[in-house]
């Protein structure tokens, strides 16, 4: 697709050498590509307990680890993948990279508290690391209470004190993009000029900043708990231990919309992008990404129909849950409307797109069926919530990172990867990931109950099913790092807009240079003027 | 940036100018304190809880603070902010020395708030209100007035932390009111250290009277 | 866009109210008014916040957005509060004793 003796630009901003270039770097660029190769590091991690897990679930018996250890292998699973890579991923790698090139600046507001954002996600992430080294962490990834601050005897205080300081780095990457999006964009670029990619991570920033402060203070109040015997959640002092879980429920809840809303973002760019067509419904696209924000912070109850918190409460958190699946919906239909007369190209990043809107449609409809807390209390802690989760994050936020990656891939390294391997992947991913994770749908209305490390005999088929597909997955997962590691080398250089795509990204150098612009634009046109800005593409 | 106009020191090249860099500095700051809000807040929600489900073993145990010197440690950081803002004009107004004048007693007044506050922790010591394995308190509300103590500690001694952090943060500015980098063209991290000082004493006005005037009639 | 400079004189004011709020505050601790306690001192210490909000803090004299920002943070902290607490004042049952 682009043009023969296509050269690397004469000096970007990878062509600076030694670790201080890096390690001091304020580039928002090159902060993006640290992040890469840490939530890359880290999603391999989490998947190698996800590895254990199926390989432990693919007999009746707990044959292979102990009870305990297999607390551990799913507690660590959770933390690494929900705290160092599906909350980060999109944002700290491609949010960074694309969000200054995108409305026209030159860096975020604050390149240096950029740098140190990174810096704390791996201090943090270290730190948990070194709590699964020393005795693992066994009290699941939402360390309910008394059994986290009483009974536990594994290493709860490093693992929540990693997980309180990457807490941080989400934060101050939140504070950033707020600030940079409402101060820096270039002239021209208003509001409902931004790409939808720009409008989700504004309200993902929104979210990490109002959400993760209190999960903070409620993983400090558990250390306080074991450390210094300040039994706030301590049934024997009067306290409550459901309070915990409305504590750290008013975070996790909104944080599943820090992991999905980055990816709708992405799916946006890519729907419009290979369809070659504006997203149908902008302004309400963009109004959806605020609403799933705010409705978001509105439903945590629903985690908590079966703890003991009140009918009244269950029904509000009910209700309330209904309302947040209408947003979603919107996105849903707009993007498919957006595909219709569309003049559509199957690129891999397309193939990730559309499983994206399939798989989180399934998702996101399982999630309706939970809200509904007659349905829910028969399903809750089986394999039906673990399957619902999955289809989000997995087939949907996993998804759309990876279409987001092969999609911009040729802008931040300049080449191009290999199609056909690129594609299979694709397919693997997406048949491996539905043989994995459709039959725990039909595990969890059977009655097998989660994080269990054994089961009744006749589970064992859907089981086999189950771990059959994350054997695929896992291969479809690991192909990529290779043919994109290759294209770094190898790969064919590409020019500007390798795909004919409208957007400001699109319109400097692959990759691009230091200071992204040499002049400031002065933007006059909408988001996605396909029919009147398409340039370089050979149809 | 025109031809041959001087670029200010302070801008950093990423900004148009002064006033955008001042702008997003001053945002950036509002929105740290968002999240300062929501991580006081979960405490906040926790204590809510709790005083509604025992008010007088609250109470009790909140007879044991000591309100004259809780009194006394709330003029002392309403009188800080004063001189906070006090500073803060000073820079606007570009009087090098005054700034100077205003953090210093900004600064004293703040370690005064904490050698109070040590005091007071000491004295809980002393009784025995340490919640944990030496407390003591009568048999009535043992097990209830630890989850004020609880609170008590957790609550003051983040917000200490957070004063103690400020008056790092000050330091620093009165290294840059120092060597010259504050000037009336160029004082936003002046204001935005002011913004953090602001809220510290706010949060302290709602921790006063909840945790040392519960039930003194 | 330039910055308002607020005259002294204010601060000064302000301050004054400040501290006379303590003593209001310290004051009506000491008062048997029932119920009215709590919601009197909550109401002294709120108001006492807004003067810093307001002059200390410059947000009478900042942009909509800061406006914005203070408000939302105030009402977010607000859901935090009613949700969770709508949760306790609505069970049934003693979970406590």
């Amino acid at each position: 697709m682009s043009s023969r003796g296509v050269l690397l630009p004469a000096h970007h901003y990878l062509s600076d050498f030694g670790a201080a270039s890096w390690l001091l770097t304020r580039d928002h660029k090159r902060v993006a590509l640290m992040y890469l190769a840490a939530v890359t590091f880290f999603f391999f991690l989490g998947g190698a307990f996800a590895v254990l897990i199926r390989l432990e679930l693919i007999t009746p018996a707990g044959d292979l680890v102990s009870a305990d250890t297999y607390n551990k292998l799913f507690t660590m699973h959770g933390v690494m993948m929900v705290f160092f890579f599906l909350i980060p991923a999109i944002p700290t790698v491609l949010g960074n990279f694309l969000i200054p090139i995108m409305i026209g600046a030159k860096d975020l507001a604050f390149p240096k508290l950029n740098l140190a954002s990174l810096y704390i996600y791996v201090i943090g992430a270290s730190c948990t690391t070194y709590a699964i080294i020393t005795g693992g962490l066994d009290t699941g990834w939402t360390f309910y209470t008394p059994f986290s601050t009483a009974s536990s005897t594994t290493a709860v205080i490093p693992a929540a004190v990693g997980i309180f300081i990457t807490g941080f780095s989400s934060i101050l990457t939140g504070l950033n993009f707020i600030v940079t999006i409402h101060r820096m964009r270039a002239p021209g670029m208003t509001w409902f000029r931004m790409p939808l990619f720009v409008w989700s991570h504004y309200a993902t920033s929104l979210i990490m900043v109002l959400g993760t402060p209190v999960l903070a203070i409620t993983l400090l109040m558990v250390a306080a708990e074991r450390l210094f015997r300040f039994g706030l959640f301590d049934p024997a002092l009067g306290g409550d231990p459901v309070l915990f879980q409305h504590l750290f429920w008013f975070y996790s809840h909104p944080a599943v919309y820090i992991m999905v809303l980055p990816a709708m973002g992405v799916i946006s760019e890519l729907v419009a992008a290979f369809c070659r067509k504006p997203v149908f419904g902008y302004t309400f696209v963009a109004f959806a990404s605020l609403a799933i924000a705010v409705l978001g912070f509105l439903v945590w109850g629903h985690h908590m129909y079966v703890a003991g918190q009140s009918v009244y409460a269950a029904l509000v958190f009910s209700f309330l849950s209904f309302m947040v699946a209408v947003p979603s919906a919107i996105k849903v239909f707009n993007w498919t409307a957006t595909m219709y007369r569309g003049s559509i190209s199957w690129d891999t990043p397309m193939l990730y797109a559309i499983g994206f809107i399939g798989l989180f449609t399934v998702g996101g409809l399982t999630g309706l069926f939970l809200a509904a807390v007659g349905l829910d209390v028969h399903v809750t802690d089986t394999y039906f919530i673990v399957a619902h989760f999955h289809y989000i994050m997995v087939g949907g936020t996993i998804m759309a990172y990876l279409g987001g990656l092969h999609y911009w891939w040729p802008k931040m390294s300049g080449r191009t990867y290999n199609e056909l391997l690129a594609r299979v992947s694709a397919a693997m991913v997406f048949f491996g990931f539905n043989l994995t994770f459709f039959p725990q749908f039909l595990l969890g209305y059977l009655g097998m109950p989660r994080r269990y490390h054994a089961y009744p005999d006749e589970f064992q088929v859907l089981n086999v099913l189950s771990s059959a597909g994350a054997s695929l997955l896992g291969v479809g997962y690991l192909i990529p790092m290779v043919y994109l590691a290759w294209s770094l080398r190898y790969g064919k250089l590409v020019g500007s807009n390798p795909w004919g795509a409208v957007g400001l990204e699109w319109t400097i150098s692959s990759p691009p240079p230091t200071e992204n612009f040499a002049e400031t634009p002065i933007v006059t046109w909408d988001a996605y003027e396909y029919a009147t800005r398409v340039e370089g593409h050979v149809a | 940036m025109p031809d041959g106009v001087a670029h200010h020191p302070a801008l950093a090249h990423h900004f148009e100018d002064l006033d955008q860099q001042r702008e997003a500095a001053t945002l950036g700051m509002w929105v740290f304190l968002v999240t300062e809000v929501l991580f006081f807040g979960g405490l906040f929600a926790t204590y809510l809880v709790y005083r509604s489900w025992y008010p007088e073993a609250f109470a009790e145990a909140s007879h044991h603070l000591d309100i004259v010197l809780g009194t006394i440690n709330t003029i002392v950081l309403i009188t800080s902010s004063l001189t906070m803002a006090l500073a803060v004009h000073a820079a606007q107004t570009n009087r090098r020395q005054l700034v100077f004048v205003f953090l210093v007693s900004t600064m004293a007044l703040g370690a005064t708030f904490l050698g109070i506050k040590g005091v007071e922790y000491f004295h809980k010591f002393e009784e025995q209100l340490i919640p944990g394995s030496n407390f003591e308190f009568e048999a009535q509300y043992f097990q209830h007035a630890q989850l004020f103590l609880s609170l008590y500690f957790v609550m003051t001694g983040l917000h200490a932390l957070h004063m103690i952090i400020g008056l790092g943060i000050m330091t620093w500015m009165l290294a840059w009111t120092w060597n010259g980098t504050i000037t009336d063209a160029y004082h936003s991290p002046i204001e935005i250290s002011g913004l953090y000082w602001h809220f510290v004493d706010i949060v302290w006005i709602f921790l006063f009277p909840l945790l040392y005037l519960i039930g003194r009639h | 866009m330039s910055e308002h400079i607020v005259p002294t004189r204010i601060y000064y004011v302000i301050f004054g109210l400040l501290i006379l709020c303590t003593y209001l505050t310290v004051q009506a601790a000491f008062i048997d008014l029932g119920a009215l306690n709590t919601l009197v001192a909550l109401g002294i210490a709120l108001f006492k916040a807004t003067l810093v909000v307001l002059f200390f803090m410059h947000v009478k004299y900042s942009t909509k957005l800061t406006w914005a920002v203070v408000v939302g943070s105030v009402f977010w902290f607000g859901i935090l509060l009613a949700l969770t607490y709508g949760d306790y004042i609505t069970r049934s049952w003693r979970t406590y004793g």
